[in-house]
Formats: C-alpha cells, structure tokens, sequence
C-alpha cells in the first residue's frame, strides 16, 4: 500500500510538472508529427506504401519522441538538484522507479494517440481493428516507459547522457518495436489473429521489464 | 584490495595459451587444407570454420558476463573479480559478434548473393552486437567501484534477458512472413567427415583463444585498478601533505 | 551516543580524495560550525553525512547506522540545504513544500508555519522558477524545515540572504537545541555563526585540522 502511496504521489509530481511545462505536448508532440510528415517526403505518398508501412513509421517516431521523454523526465531532476531532494526524503526507489515510469507511460500514451489520428489523416490509413491496437498500445507503451526510465536513472548525470541514452535503449527496444507494427498490422488489416500472439510478446516484455526496474532501480537511484 | 591478481594460475594459462596456438595452427591447416571443398558452396563453405565458433563464442561470453554479473549482484559472492570477468568477457563477446557478422557477411555473398539478408539469426546477432555496444560505452564510465559494479552489472543483465526476447520475436517475425527467399535449403552445406573434424577443431581453438584472452584481460582491469589505487594514495598525500590531521 | 561518528573516512569524488581522512564527532543538541578555506572539503563532508555520496574507506555512522551499508534509513530522521533549492522548477513554494511533505512521511510540522517561520508566507502560490535567488534560499530552508529533522545539515545558508533572511536562519538555528534539533553548519559568516555554535571545526584539504568548543 505505501509503496502505491508514494509510487502515485512521484507520478503526481511529474505529470503535473509536464502539464505546467507543457514540454510533451508544445515540443515533443510537434517533432513526432514533423518527423511523420518528413518520412513522406522520403517515401512516395502517391504509391500506397506509406499507407502499408504506417504502423513501423509510427513506432518508429513513438520510439524516437520515447527518448525525449525520458530524457526530459530525469532533467527534471537535476535542475536545482531536485534528485538529491528527492532522495534525501527517503523514498524508496521502487516507489520512485513506478512512479516516474507511470508518468512516462501517461504522458506516451496521450502523444500515441494525437500522433495516431496525425498518421491516420496524413498516411490515409483504414482503421479496423480496434481492439488490437487497443490491446497492443498500452503494453508497448509500458514496455518502452520501464525499459525507458531504467536506462534514463543509468544515463542521468552521467556528462555524456544524451548520446548514451539512445545507444543504450534502441536496441533493447527492438523487440517492442517489431512487435508493436507487427500488432498494428494485424490490427489495421482486420487481421487480429495474426496480431494477438504479439500483443502477448509486448505484455510479457512490459511484465519483465516494470518487475526488473522494481528490483534493480533502487540501486541505480541510490548510485550504492 | 586485489582479491585474485590472476584469473588462472600462471602454468595453467601457459598450457591453455600454449593449446590455443596449437589449435589455431591447426584449424589453419585443416580448414585451409585438410578439409575438402564443400560440393555445392565450393571454397566459401570454409568460411564457416571461422564463422561457426565466432557465433558459438559470442553467446557464450555474453552468458559469462551475465553469470559473472548476477554473481557480483548477489551480496555472498559479490567481489570485484566478477565485474572484472564481466566486462572481460563482455568485450571478447563484442569481438565474436563482430567476427561473426563480417564472416556471415562475407560467406553470404557468394551463397546467397547478397552481402545482408534479414536472416532470423543475423538479424538477432547484429541487434545484439549493438547491445553490448551499448554495454562497454556505460563500463567506460568511471566511478565508484562498488557502485559502478552494481551499475555495470544491472545493465549487462537488462540486455543479456533481451537476448531471447529479441531472438524469439525475430525468428517470429521471419517465420511469419517470409515470402521469396534467397535461403535455398538445397545450398546448406552437409557437413562429415573430415570437414566435422575441422569444426571440432574450430571450436575448441576460438573457446582457448577465449579463454587465454579472458584471463588477459583480466590481468590488464587488475593493472588498471593498481594504478588507479596508487593514484588515489599519491593525491591523498598530495592533499592532505602540508596539514596532517588531528590525533586521535 | 554521538549523532554523527567518522574515523579516518576518506570520501571520493570521482578520483579526487575530496576527503582524505576525516575525524569527527557531533553529540546531540550541539550546534557546529564547519570552517575552512573553499575546496576545503566542507560541503563533501555535509553531503556524506546526509547519506547522498557513499564513503570510500573508514569508518561512518549516522544515528548509529553504518554509511558503508546502509546510507538510506538515516534520511528521514535528517535534512539538509545545499548549495541548490532541491525544488522544481514548475511547481509552486507550496507545492514544492507539500511533495517534500509527503514524501518524507513526517508527521508534528505544519507547512504554513514553516512559510512563516522563512518569511515566505507570502509566496505559497509563487513558482520557484519566479523566486529570486535569495527567496530560493529561504525556499530551500522551509523545504528543509518540513521535514521536522532531528539533524540539520546547512551548506553555506547565508549565501544570498538579506537582514531579514538571515534572522530567520539564525531564529532556525538558536531554537534548534530546545526543539530537540542538532545542527552542523558550514559557513564563511564566522562572526554570525560563531555566536550561534558551541563548537567549531575547522576543515582544510580534506582533514580536519582543528576541532573544539568555542573560538579556534
């Protein structure tokens, strides 16, 4: 119970940071439609292509706005010092860990879906599958918010963070990546049962990953 | 300070060096030589005596370091020594992934035609060649060695789960929608004989390359510490020099 | 028992031996000045104490915990103002206060007499981005002083505070032994601190090179 006390009172703090700051919405939301529209300079939109690749064009760009936002979430802490605050009031950092993961999830979550309706009108995609792309989003947003916010405690204060926390991240985000277009494939071509198995791969990958960053981000928090 | 100087006996490492060398000459000899030229890949399929133990070696140095890291996790056995194994046999895995990548790069162009395919397996080695990138980068950061040990050690187990992960998911993905191939099964190479020996050679040549590599390592992260303890007791005479402390 | 007991601790930031075998003794209720010359090694030492950094060698305890193993059950019993307010940026004094708050799980403070006690009962619904420097000092105190702590760590508190500012500080500091509060304070306002302490240390290069009750 005390650990969802504090785990909530962390997500509180940061997400009611980021509505001040309006960060993900006034600056990481405009780069992930920028970067949608660029992809279509760089594939021919009359051909029909964009349209089928959509959902990895998606994935990728919810991947690329995932290390601002993780970047963003732990620069919070380190203006003023707020980490050691955070730290010297005791908070355990499993409670911390859930807590900043949460406000990452929350805040992807909400750029997924703008994003999405941007794709869905830039790229002229058909969408079918409901359920499955409402199945498979929140699991490889949790996927990519644990593994995300592990990394970000690893890479933050270190002096060459903002290189290391994409080498570090992107490959342990392939299989979320495949997965999530994959899923999202299933989902817009109306063929779900093509994309249920991977839906399953994204939760067992986000299950993992939040169980690990329980265990090990009090360790990396503390730097003990 | 230094609880193991060395990682192998000295005589013991001499033998394993000594055992090494042998080998390598002789998978020279068998694989350049001694071993007939497969009859559908011709001349190239000797590129897989190299290719073979490199891919063996890679994931086996990974699943050290991840044992090595688990062991300095786990406050019993937490020592220094396991995070030097770690990153020991974290780089000698990058080594082998990379070598194994070139190889199959190299050998896939007169097989298959192409210098890349999205092959199942070639795809998950090169994601986790890019992994363990990753990995050395965090180890090159210097700190605290206790905590910068945990550090290490928690990152190299974050990537070392992802390796089935991503190896399931691709092999998957593959499976799935693999439409025309260059894979035909008809060019695998049949593999008896003189050229099974040849392989047998080939494994147990890279593992004692490996592990005479390992304990060189090793012996270089020891040296580094040492010099790095000197430096701290020169800097704490340095500092405190002119104004020795209070009594007790 | 001695709140804080350190033998021959040396303390690393990153290579350099920011401490290089420190002594020191700090008993309940008593009020000490830590002095020296910058880089001496004063705000290490504070930050050490606190439980942020981890020693490298010698021997460590806070509240009879051992630093060496665990640096995180002292904290909540402790405080301390750094150099920087440990605020964020976009919530506001009170928000900022009700976090701290919160998250320490204290219990017998109440924020606004806090605000009142730092002169900041005027800017509960100010953003810490707008406070000038010397308010986010005052900020940084109050953000201390809600933790209701048994130990108060002060780095450096006058910097940037003006007449008033400081008498609060000093009304924080005077009160501390009668509240049940032990402080360590490090300053270059001798003249000011040395009225308020009743033992003064003084750090240079690492060590401590003098130590006792009264003026050194």
């Amino acid at each position: 119970m005390r650990l969802w006390r504090e785990a909530s009172l962390v997500a509180a703090k940061d997400l009611r940071i980021e509505a001040r700051s309006r960060i993900a919405l006034g600056q990481i939301l405009p780069f992930g439609i920028i970067v949608a529209i660029l992809f279509a300079f760089a594939l021919d939109p009359d051909s029909g292509l964009l349209t089928r690749v959509a959902p990895g064009l998606f994935w990728v760009t919810v991947l690329l706005a995932a290390l601002l936002a993780v970047g963003r979430s732990f620069a919070v802490e380190e203006k003023s010092n707020a980490r050691d605050g955070l730290r010297l009031t005791g908070l355990d950092g499993s409670a911390v860990f859930l807590g900043k993961m949460a406000a990452i999830a929350a805040e992807l979550f909400f750029l997924e879906i703008l994003l999405g309706i941007a794709v869905v009108i830039l790229y002229g995609v058909e969408v079918n599958g409901v359920v499955v792309l409402l199945a498979a989003a929140p699991a490889a947003t949790l996927g990519i918010a644990s593994t995300g916010t592990l990394y970000g405690v690893l890479a933050a204060g270190l002096r060459s963070r903002e290189t290391l926390l994409p080498l570090l991240l992107l490959p342990v985000l392939a299989p979320v990546l495949l997965g999530a277009t994959r899923a999202f494939e299933g989902g817009l071509e109306g063929a779900p049962s093509d994309a249920w198995p991977w839906v399953g791969l994204l939760w067992i990958f986000a299950t993992f990953y939040t169980a690990f960053g329980v265990l090990a981000f009090g360790t990396l928090w503390e730097n003990d | 300070m230094n609880p193991r100087d060395q990682l192998l006996d000295p005589r013991l490492r001499r033998v394993i060096g000594v055992g090494a060398v042998i080998g390598v000459v002789a998978l020279c000899l068998f694989g350049l030589w001694g071993a007939p030229p497969d009859d559908r890949q011709g001349e190239a399929m000797r590129l897989l005596y190299l290719h073979v133990p490199s891919a063996w070696l890679a994931y086996f140095a990974f699943l050290v370091t991840a044992i090595a890291s688990a062991l300095f996790l786990w406050p019993r056995t937490r020592s220094i020594v396991w995070d030097r194994v770690a990153g020991a046999s974290a780089e000698l895995g990058v080594i082998f992934t990379g070598l194994t990548l070139v190889v199959g790069s190299l050998w896939g162009r007169p097989i298959w035609g192409v210098w890349w395919a999205w092959d199942a397996r070639l795809v998950t080695t090169a994601v986790l060649f890019f992994l363990y990138l990753g990995y050395l980068a965090l180890r090159r950061i210097p700190g605290d060695a206790i905590s910068t040990g945990k550090r290490n050690a928690i990152a190299a187990l974050i990537a070392f789960v992802d390796v089935p992960i991503v190896h399931f998911s691709v092999e998957w993905w593959r499976t799935l929608h693999q439409k025309a191939t260059v894979f035909n099964p008809e060019l695998s190479a049949r593999i008896e004989g003189v050229q099974a020996l040849t392989l047998w050679i080939a494994v147990l040549a890279f593992t004692l390359v490996y592990v005479y590599l390992l304990d060189r390592r090793y012996r270089l992260a020891v040296i580094d510490d040492v010099l790095a303890e000197q430096a701290l007791e020169q800097a704490i005479k340095i500092r405190t020099g002119d104004n020795p402390g209070v009594g007790r | 028992m001695p709140l804080v007991e350190f033998h021959s601790v040396v303390c690393l930031l990153g290579t350099f031996p920011a401490l290089a075998g420190v002594d020191l003794q700090v008993e309940p209720r008593d009020i000490v000045l830590l002095e020296g010359p910058n880089g001496a090694g004063k705000t290490t030492l504070l930050r050490l104490i606190a439980g942020l950094i981890p020693p490298h060698s010698g021997e460590a305890q806070v509240f009879g915990l051992d630093l060496f193993k665990d640096r995180r059950s002292a904290r909540r019993r402790l405080a301390l103002v750094g150099h920087e307010s440990y605020c964020y940026d976009d919530l506001t004094v009170m928000e900022n206060l009700q976090f701290t708050f919160k998250a320490s799980g204290v219990t017998g403070m109440e924020i606004n007499s806090v605000l009142e006690r730092t002169g900041l009962d005027g800017l509960a619904g100010v953003r810490h981005a707008h406070l000038s420097a010397g308010q986010r000092r005052r900020l940084a105190l109050a953000n201390a002083m809600v933790r209701n702590p048994e130990l108060l760590l002060l780095d450096e508190p006058h910097a940037g505070l003006d007449e008033e500012g400081r008498a609060c500080l000093h009304e924080i500091i005077a009160s501390a032994p009668s509240e049940g509060r032990t402080v360590v304070l490090a300053s270059h306002e001798l003249e000011l601190s040395r009225q308020l302490a009743n033992r003064e240390v003084r750090v240079e290069s690492g060590t401590i090179v003098k130590s006792g009750r009264g003026e050194l």
